[in-house]
């Protein structure tokens, strides 16, 4: 997945771009529009991450002369504004969703997530690995010719797993990455999740591994 | 109009008062005129005819044989018939001696000779008009004076007074009638002016702070001139006021969530226990310091917009529907399932924004302390009334707090690690309540909160 992220802080933008590429995404980085506009028509990219407030000027007319230009690229909005009729007049000008900063790692991914979906998942989001097709944006998991929905948490799961294959993960590290501070997930919940993935795997060349006093790990069985 | 103006009379009153005053006095001056003037010319008219019948009858002595004669002339009686059928009374004196009449009607001390008077003298009540006159005979025995005096009621002429004074009064009446009317019709015109002015104030959408464009009479400049002003200076303030909140957020929020995303990206790289729970224990401090600001602003704004509502035709359902959408990523974090059980038509007349806020801020509270892989059911039902219900499979509110937990700043105990600012139910709370409606915090019997909203 590649995002464009429209930020003229310097220290938040680097911030969210290295959480970013931590999930395993390319991301450029644009400090104002003018940088934006010339990043848009020169690549491809499967969502933006739109600031509001930009040194050269006001990041809905980005978004305005974007959706007037017939871009279909997603936009998700950063807004450091809370008001609601702020948020209307966004959805208005054709922002696919907003995020009001700070924002939690974890809704950003959710967000990006659904607007990936609603606007006709792209078919690269299907990856093979082995014998399992994985489609991250849809949740949807093909083993042995069985489809399975994932449930979301399930989902993220074995997206981490899969994107860093051959990885151990601590119990710790894997609720740190997956989940929302606000949520209160026990290091116990882990196994539960680790569990139902095994189950869903069964038969299949992906095997998550137990390493006791370390963590799990993915295994690719060849 | 509004009851905290304090009023001090009516300037249309004021104006119509004066004017019909004027009217008034006006019309009293025209009566005493008109019918001073009409008694003068009246008694000049009978004046006149006493004086010629007076006239008549002292022509007509002689001296004849050395005695003083004269001669009533017919017409000297004739002359002073009225249709009134007045009364006339006569005396003659000869020198001081009474030769024929009454003698209480006049004296011939009064009267000097070549001349005449008028006087008003009364019998039993009536007023007599008398006129005497004298002459001076030369006979043998020396001159003698002869004394005339003709006296006449006046019935005919305080009849023909009372019937100019009747006219008089109508004409005044009229008078007074129509200046009235013209007076109220002025003060009326006046005070419109005012009124359309006043009513394309009152009509202005709460918004709305554009200049007074309309015309206006030129004594009404001033105060539209200096209401224009007065709208310039609020809308520059309110705009100032809502470009510094909206500066002065993204001021804190800029830096808030360049820490949060750094601590972050840092817990992804300690493993030491202590380093990550002070990390974790800082981005929570960001999320309950972003989120109290927020609901901050949130509440000001319902606090601010409670009092003067946008009110439109508002769609719940609709409002439901979207707002579920927009936070459906935000369930799915912790494979929540809402589900919309929405009856249709729900409309009714509110303020689109506040409305939208109070629910949003029930879903997230749904959201926030429901389990993981449980439903949220969000409720919109038309009869009896028109009402919201949100149910959540939590751990639904504590009894003894459930009359408190709306208040600003309450939460409630055992809430763990949620995150809250204790401002979501407050914020519904003001909403439900500026519609007219109420709020009921109750718990499922299977367990789990449910907020209800009825309008």
């Amino acid at each position: 997945m590649k995002y464009l992220l429209v930020e003229d802080n310097l220290e938040l933008a680097e911030a969210i771009a290295s959480r970013i590429r931590l999930d395993g995404h390319a991301v450029d980085h644009a400090a104002t529009i003018a940088d934006a506009r010339a990043f848009v028509n020169t690549g491809e990219y499967d969502l933006i991450l739109l600031d509001i407030m930009l040194p050269d000027g006001d990041g809905r007319t980005f978004l305005k002369q974007h959706r007037a230009a017939k871009n279909l690229t997603s936009v998700i909005v950063l807004t450091a504004r809370s008001q609601v009729s702020d948020r209307i007049g966004l959805l208005d000008l054709g922002a696919d969703d907003y995020l009001t900063k700070p924002f939690d790692h974890a809704e950003l991914q959710a967000r990006c997530r659904a607007v990936l979906r609603r606007n006709a998942g792209s078919a690269q989001s299907v990856q093979t690995i082995g014998d399992v097709d994985f489609d991250a944006v849809s949740g949807l998991l093909r083993v042995n010719g069985n489809s399975i929905n994932l449930r979301n948490r399930e989902l993220r799961l074995l997206e981490l797993l899969i994107a860093n294959k051959g990885q151990v993960f601590s119990k710790q590290k894997l609720v740190d990455r997956l989940f929302s501070y606000n949520d209160d997930v026990s290091e116990n919940a882990i196994e539960v999740y680790i569990g139902r993935l095994r189950k869903h795997l069964e038969g299949s060349q992906l095997r998550i591994v137990t390493l006791r006093g370390l963590g799990y790990r993915l295994n690719h069985d060849a | 109009m509004t009851p905290d103006v304090v009023v001090s009379g009516s300037l249309r009153n004021r104006l119509a008062l004066i004017l019909t005053g004027g009217a008034a006095l006006l019309a009293v001056v025209l009566f005493i005129v008109v019918r001073v003037l009409a008694a003068q010319v009246a008694q000049q008219g009978q004046d006149n005819i006493l004086k010629a019948s007076m006239s008549s009858v002292l022509d007509t002595a002689a001296i004849r044989d050395g005695r003083v004669t004269l001669d009533f002339p017919y017409s000297s009686l004739s002359m002073l018939n009225t249709e009134a059928d007045d009364r006339v009374f006569y005396a003659i004196y000869e020198d001081n001696t009474l030769l024929s009449g009454y003698d209480w009607l006049t004296s011939p001390r009064d009267v000097a000779p070549e001349n005449t008077i008028f006087k008003n003298t009364t019998l039993k009540g009536e007023v007599l008009r008398v006129a005497s006159g004298a002459r001076t005979l030369i006979g043998s025995n020396g001159p003698r004076n002869v004394f005339v005096s003709v006296a006449q009621t006046q019935d005919a002429l305080s009849n023909t007074l009372n019937a100019i004074s009747r006219n008089v009064a109508f004409l005044g009446l009229g008078f007074f009638a129509m200046s009235s009317a013209l007076a109220i019709w002025a003060a009326s015109t006046t005070s419109r002016q005012m009124r359309r002015l006043t009513s394309s104030v009152t009509r202005r959408g709460p918004q709305d702070l554009s200049r007074f464009t309309k015309p206006v009479p030129s004594e009404m400049a001033p105060l539209v001139a200096s209401l224009n002003t007065f709208m310039l200076r609020l809308d520059h303030s309110l705009t100032q006021s809502e470009e510094f909140i909206a500066e002065a957020a993204h001021r804190i929020r800029t830096p808030l969530a360049t820490v949060r995303s750094h601590a972050e990206a840092t817990l992804q790289r300690v493993d030491r226990d202590e380093n990550r729970t002070s990390l974790q224990a800082m981005v929570r401090a960001i999320d309950e310091s972003s989120r109290a600001a927020g609901q901050l602003l949130d509440h000001a704004m319902v606090t601010f917009r409670a009092g003067n509502l946008e009110m439109v035709q508002v769609d719940l359902a609709d409002l439901l529907h979207e707002l579920v959408q927009s936070m459906t990523p935000v369930a799915e974090m912790k494979d929540i399932t809402m589900t919309m059980e929405l009856e249709r038509p729900a409309t009714l007349q509110g303020d689109a924004i506040l409305l939208q806020n109070a629910l949003r801020n029930l879903i997230d509270n749904a959201l926030k302390y429901a389990p993981a892989e449980t439903g949220v059911i969000i409720k919109a039902s038309n009869s009896p009334t028109l009402s919201v219900s949100i149910y959540d499979d939590g751990p639904g509110f504590a009894v003894d707090e459930i009359e408190t937990l709306s208040g600003r700043f309450v939460r409630g105990k055992d809430m763990g690690n949620t995150i809250g600012s204790g401002l979501g139910l407050t914020i519904a709370q003001e909403v439900i309540v500026a519609h007219n409606g109420s709020m009921a915090l109750t718990n499922r019997e299977e367990g789990g909160a449910c907020v209800t909203l009825s309008f």
